[in-house]
């Protein structure tokens, strides 16, 4: 899998559920000095940030104890609240909708993550990510997207470095997840089969975002006019956090065909609706845009776009932009380009990178 | 990495195997029931009223004044509890004095005894080492107060208090003065007359002894009512079935730890020393915590750094091979600066750096070179990822 010197010191963040289990048992397998490491993140006072709640420590723990790995538990709450939390709700007070695990992973399960691996006299880290880091002859390294597609997590690791992915092991790289967890039981690991949460981790049981983003950045609640895309005023919403671009439900307008929120602007407070000709979007921006390979296009060229976690990817034309953007056109227009979203460039297996959709465009 | 190095011995310490001798045939062979009348229960009981004549002995003290509890913390809990609820219901007395460093088994009863029974509980002012202010003690001795706890010597900073002068005072007054001496019992000789104190609480895994086994000294005549109740073992104080092999052990471990008091600390302090020295020396922005070398445990160093994660720092000691603890470490990774040190006036940004180490009687001088040779990376590579 990796070709580590036996006795490598490697760091594996932990979770307690299976699949970063499965990572830190084969690289103790191969001979590592594993090191087992679960961060303290922050969350809304008075509720428990499911990364690190405490049944998952305790699940952690045992399973580091059955490895006979070390591990630690270390406080991030502070990069937490300051590289993510913040952002996020600063992103709603704006009317975008952010993705604040992209910025996790960048700040707290990379950045952070490598300084505490340093101090552990660990060079590398390792994670449970289904995605394939390939070194080439020429030292730099490539992200792929894993063979299991279903699994693929590359969409959420555009966002790093040469220097974060070189340091970087994927011990599931090649393995499907029932091999996974066919894995964790010959091992006998007692690990919890958490279903995946696409729910936000740090605002508490449900991921009820909004009651939070209601205390936290009370303007995107405000009431304001509904228009439709020639300006007339069709009814009042009742605060743009609660819209999504594409969002059909929850408008409130009766019309014999149905409305959709095309654009939300957060200066005039309004929301735009529009019927499903108005609402595709085949061209967008996004800036800044991380390429993995460390050094960005100068011509535009062909690739697959995907703007969601959860989407297909669709083709179209990367047009590089001065300063740090590319332009992005899509071969077909997608309902819903969320500005705050990622939009991620792939060729055939390999990620080149990505970037934020930028809000202005629309 | 080596072979690992424990210098953690304040936290718990390894069974010496001579305790292990006298327990392993009373696991096998001697399962009665001392309160039992038949022959069974009759053998169980001469070993556990052994085990109570020999430390009652090593103490100074009588038999009868040996309860036998589960832990140093249960013999807090009853010391405290038991005191004040008695003292309240004989004469009214309200106040719970205490020291600001005291363990969290005093703190924290303290406080649910304040929230739940309203007694009033107040903290004696004490220097910037820990140690008690004698001459404003008498403030704090009033016609209500019920009881004084001060601990002998602290966990956290290894500080020794004056605990003769504290009893005398108390002892002038009539007040029942209860010392925590989990720690020092484990290091210095006690006499409970000499000492001064009512109550007194040890805890026997603190030398060498097993986890699971403390026990409090109550001098005759100490108001106190039982927390646990039920049957009457323990003079009515602490209703269970004694737990004989463990208490057995803890009578042999307090007896190696008499006999051997002097040569074990001459062995601790210039390694002790050492380290003090060569820590404030070494590395920069460091300070001593607690005691002074006179006034200080003989096997405990206790620092701060400043702009550092204690927490951190323990977990990279660790995987360099050293177990260490710091006074703001949590395995939850949720650190709070050690209320110990707040209460010593110190601020967050030296209090959360804490570190403490202890040598226990199997430290080598080559253990203490090797972790002295270790610290200051260690300590750079944790500022650094601050
Ligand atoms: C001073 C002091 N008091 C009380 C205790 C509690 O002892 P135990 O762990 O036996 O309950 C300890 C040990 O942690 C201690 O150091």
């Amino acid at each position: 899998m990796t070709t580590l010197p036996a006795g490598t010191r490697v760091v594996v963040g932990m979770s307690g559920g299976v699949d970063s289990s499965v990572a830190a048992a084969l690289l103790k397998e191969e001979g590592c000095d594993v090191i087992g490491v679960m961060l303290r993140l922050w969350s809304d006072p008075g509720t428990q940030n499911r990364c690190c709640a405490p049944d998952a420590v305790v699940e952690a723990r045992q399973i580091a104890g059955q490895l006979e790995i070390p591990f630690y538990v270390m406080d991030a709450k502070d990069a937490f609240y300051k590289g993510v939390v913040e952002p996020f709700i600063n992103g709603y007070t704006q009317g975008i909708t952010p993705n604040p695990c992209l910025r996790c992973n960048r700040l707290i399960r990379w950045e952070f993550l490598l300084s505490r691996a340093r101090a552990l006299g660990a060079e590398m880290i390792a994670t449970g990510h289904y995605a394939r880091i390939e070194k080439q002859p020429d030292g730099l390294v490539r992200l792929l997207k894993h063979p299991d597609q279903g699994k693929d997590q590359s969409y959420f690791l555009h966002v790093l470095t040469q220097a974060e992915l070189g340091k970087t092991i994927f011990p599931l790289a090649d393995l499907f997840k029932p091999e996974v967890r066919q894995l964790a039981r010959d091992l006998a690991l007692q690990v919890a089969e958490r279903p995946d949460s696409q729910d936000l981790c740090f605002v508490g049981q449900g991921g009820n975002y909004r009651k939070f983003l209601r205390k936290e950045a009370p303007t995107a609640f405000k009431p304001g006019p509904i228009l439709d895309p020639e300006g007339n005023q069709l009814g009042e919403h009742s605060g743009l956090a609660f819209y999504t671009i594409g969002q059909r439900k929850g408008l409130g307008i009766s019309s014999e065909e149905p409305y959709y929120v095309i654009h939300k602007d957060p200066a005039s407070n309004t929301l735009v609706i529009g019927h499903s000709v108005d609402l595709g979007r085949s061209e967008f921006s996004t800036r800044p845009v991380n390429w993995i390979s460390g050094e960005a296009p100068v011509k535009p060229f062909h690739a697959d776009i995907k703007i969601r976690y959860q989407s297909r990817s669709v083709p179209g034309l990367v047009t590089p932009l001065p300063g740090q953007g590319v332009k992005i056109t899509l071969t077909e227009p997608l309902p819903d380009v969320t500005p705050g979203q990622a939009a991620v460039i792939y060729q055939d297996q390999v990620c080149l990178g990505g970037g934020e959709i930028r809000q202005e465009e629309l | 990495m080596n072979t690992p190095i424990y210098l953690d011995y304040a936290a718990t310490t390894p069974l010496d195997r001579r305790v292990i001798s006298v327990m392993q045939p009373i696991f096998e062979n001697l399962f009665g029931n001392p309160s039992s009348l038949h022959r069974f229960g009759q053998q169980a009981e001469t070993v556990l009223e052994e085990a109570r004549r020999s430390l009652a002995e090593n103490l100074g003290a009588q038999p009868r004044e040996i309860i036998f509890t589960s832990c140093g913390s249960e013999s807090d809990n009853l010391a405290l509890r038991g005191t004040a609820l008695a003292r309240r219901q004989s004469g009214g007395h309200n106040l719970i004095v205490i020291s600001p460093i005291e363990h969290p088994a005093i703190q924290v009863t303290a406080r649910q005894l304040a929230a739940q029974e309203g007694f009033e509980v107040k903290t004696l002012p004490v220097d910037h080492t820990g140690r008690i202010d004698l001459g404003r003690l008498e403030d704090y001795l009033q016609q209500n107060t019920a009881l004084v706890s001060v601990m002998a010597a602290n966990n956290e900073i290894g500080t020794l208090n004056p605990i003769r002068e504290i009893g005398k005072l108390c002892h002038q007054r009539g007040i029942p003065f209860h010392s925590d001496a989990v720690q020092y019992g484990a290091h210095l000789p006690i006499n409970v007359g000499e000492l001064q104190v009512d109550l007194l609480s040890l805890g026997a895994h603190k030398f060498y002894g097993p986890k699971g086994v403390g026990l409090l000294y109550v001098r005759q005549g100490t108001p106190i009512l039982p927390i646990q109740t039920g049957g009457s073992q323990e003079f009515g104080l602490r209703a269970a079935t004694e737990n004989v092999p463990l208490i057995a052990g803890m009578a042999k471990a307090y007896q190696l730890a008499r006999e051997e008091y002097s040569q074990r600390s001459n062995h601790l302090l210039p390694l002790r020393d050492l380290i003090i020295e060569k820590v404030l020396a070494e590395i920069p922005d460091s300070q001593l915590t607690g005691g002074d070398l006179q006034n200080r445990l003989p096997n405990h160093t206790s620092f701060v750094f400043e702009n550092l994660d204690g927490n951190l720092l323990v977990q990279v000691l660790d995987s360099e091979g050293f177990a260490c603890s710091s006074g703001s470490a949590c395995k939850t990774g949720d650190p709070a600066p050690s209320s110990v040190l707040t209460a010593l006036g110190y601020t967050a940004d030296w209090a959360l750096g804490s570190l403490r180490v202890t040598l226990g009687k199997d430290t080598s001088p080559v253990d203490v070179d090797r972790f002295l040779d270790a610290l200051p990376l260690c300590i750079q590579r944790a500022r650094e990822a601050k």
